[in-house]
């Protein structure tokens, strides 16, 4: 393993010492309890919002923490969700009398953990906490067999929306109303081209030989859901976009927010490439790109490969992702 | 060391269950290794890095004085749900939390009040990760474990046979989960693939009975 670390132990706590150091102005850093706040608090009867989930996904979820976005989030170990007194911790910090919305991915850990959480925040001081469980990975095909479907890019747009919505002053219902809505109209799918390397294990999480990809992965360097012979960018596009297409929710005349996600070891411009091959794609098939990202913006440590996330967005939502976010990690209209 | 035969104990009380804790993380801490390899192969290759930071965490909340059994799991309880993360911190939280409320009241236990504990705990597990048997979790090891002292209260064994049984059955419910496809966390994502892999949850369950058993037969006496 070749990784710029300190030491294995330190590396969530020393990465959230840098990121404290280069964002003074607008991040406040709790490195005891690794949670990153805003350096100024939103305004008082406003809803807050606080997510959180394991290290290695940056720029998720502490780089979108600021204005438009996030209040809080709290980074757990490296691919291990966060413990219940991080999250009721940082929701009692972050109220400002309107109650927290919890946006939550779709995983085991994160969804316990989230729960004894809001259960503790109940029994302490009666915040008033709403969740939302993202679960757009259309890998994971049948969830009574299944944890059920992961939660993965689209936790960026929910995170974009649902926290435009709250910085509009909408109540907690609402924020929560369109923080599922745009949950439930979106849908992902991801590529490896190799296997990422958790620091605590030293090793790459699976072998991939050099001819081989995993496709339908998660973000947790888990295998996917079957390994394939590597093909053009051409032709993985259309293996990533066919299944999405398949289970794409029927829109109101609206096209789509496409995301063409890095997991965090493909140069952009592999990525660009990617999205080029999915741009073209959609055209044939009659379905409007309305808003557009490309980027590493949910990672999964050194891995090299991307997901593709497909939005059905209405009126409303394409009207809060427009609205200005200043955030270390995404930052537009300030 | 010395050459005599340890005498096990007859009954579990608070210093001999802080005693279970600390074996617990020597054998975590041993098998940490083995545990993150079992979870790279389904999951997500850290169960051994956090539970190892977890019981860790809970030996180092172990009072220096005696207490009640009850008063050790819940602190164990506590430090485990506040340090593991993951699934496994509530799910083991959860067990420990149960098992100290079930203890409430008791200097000390034994086949029969341990039995209940145990099966209070699983039921925890159960109710907070949702899972039943043959889903490929840490259940297929606690409820064969659960089933071994059940049958040994039942029968008037001495508590060192109980446990030594109990260990036993966690250990083969631990084999089992090898040929079973997940039904629940992360290794369910990979459907079939996740067949002839050990989950590392029933894994670390098996480790936790086996401190158990090494406790109470004294085998542990002089390395904790």
């Amino acid at each position: 393993m070749k990784k710029l670390i300190n030491s294995v132990d330190g590396v969530v706590t020393d990465a959230l010492a840098g990121m404290a150091a280069a964002h003074p102005d607008s991040l406040r850093v709790d490195e005891a309890q690794h949670i990153i706040y805003r350096a100024t608090p939103k305004d008082m009867g406003k809803v807050a919002i606080v997510s959180g989930g394991g290290s290695g996904h940056e720029p998720l979820h502490g780089g979108f923490v600021g204005t438009g976005m996030l209040d809080a989030a709290c980074a757990g170990e490296i691919f291990t969700s966060p413990v219940p007194d991080q999250v009721s911790a940082a929701t009692a910090a972050v109220d400002r009398g309107a109650g927290v919305l919890h946006i939550v991915k779709n995983y085991t850990g994160d969804v316990m953990n989230f729960d004894m959480a809001a259960e503790l925040v109940a029994a302490e001081s009666g915040i008033e906490v709403a969740t939302v469980v993202t679960a757009d990975d259309v890998a994971v095909e049948d969830s009574l067999y299944t944890a059920g479907r992961r939660g993965v890019g689209v936790t960026v747009i929910v995170e974009k929306i649902a926290g435009a919505a709250a910085e509009e002053g909408r109540t907690l219902a609402e924020v929560a109303a369109v923080a599922k809505r745009t949950s439930e109209a979106g849908r992902s799918m991801g590529v490896a081209l190799t296997s990422c390397t958790v620091p605590a294990n030293g090793k790459p999480s699976f072998d991939l030989p050099d001819d081989e990809i995993e496709i339908g992965i998660g973000i947790h360097g888990e295998p996917g859901r079957r390994r394939e012979k590597i093909a053009s960018a051409s032709e993985i596009a259309a293996r990533l976009t066919a299944p999405i297409l398949e289970e794409l929710p029927a829109g109101d005349g609206h096209g789509v927010i496409a995301f063409l996600n890095g997991m965090g070891a493909s140069p952009l411009l592999e990525l660009y490439l990617m999205y080029g091959e999915v741009a073209r794609i959609l055209k044939d098939a009659g379905i409007k790109v309305e808003r557009s990202l490309v980027g590493n913006y949910i990672t999964s440590l050194d891995m090299a490969g991307c997901s593709l996330t497909l939005v059905r967005a209405d009126e409303e939502m394409l009207r809060l992702w427009d609205a200005p976010v200043n955030t270390p990690g995404l930052r537009w209209g300030v | 060391m010395t050459s005599t035969t340890p005498t096990p104990l007859t009954v579990l009380d608070g210093a001999a269950v802080a005693d279970w804790i600390r074996r617990t993380s020597q054998l975590i801490s041993a098998h940490a290794d083995e545990l993150t390899a079992l979870d790279a192969a389904i999951g997500d290759a850290d169960h051994g890095a956090n539970m190892k930071r977890g019981l860790a965490a809970a030996v180092d909340a172990l009072a220096s004085q005696p207490q009640a059994p009850a008063a050790v799991l819940k602190q164990t309880a506590m430090a485990l749900i506040s340090k593991v993360g993951g699934a496994a911190g509530p799910l083991y939280g959860t067990f420990f939390l149960r098992m100290s409320t079930a203890c409430a009241g008791k200097d000390a236990l034994d086949v029969d009040s341990l039995a209940a504990a145990v099966a209070a705990g699983v039921g925890g597990i159960v109710q907070r990760g949702s899972a039943e048997a043959g889903d490929k979790t840490m259940i297929d090891a606690w409820n064969p474990a659960l089933e071994a002292l059940n049958a040994a209260a039942a029968d008037t064994s001495s508590l060192a046979q109980a446990v030594a049984a109990a260990a036993a059955a966690a250990d083969s419910g631990r084999a089992a989960t090898e040929p079973m496809p997940a039904k629940k966390g992360r290794a369910s994502y990979l459907g079939e693939r996740s067949i002839g892999h050990i989950d590392p949850g029933a894994a670390s369950t098996a480790l936790i009975v086996q401190a158990l058993a090494d406790v109470v037969s004294g085998s542990a006496a002089g390395e904790a």
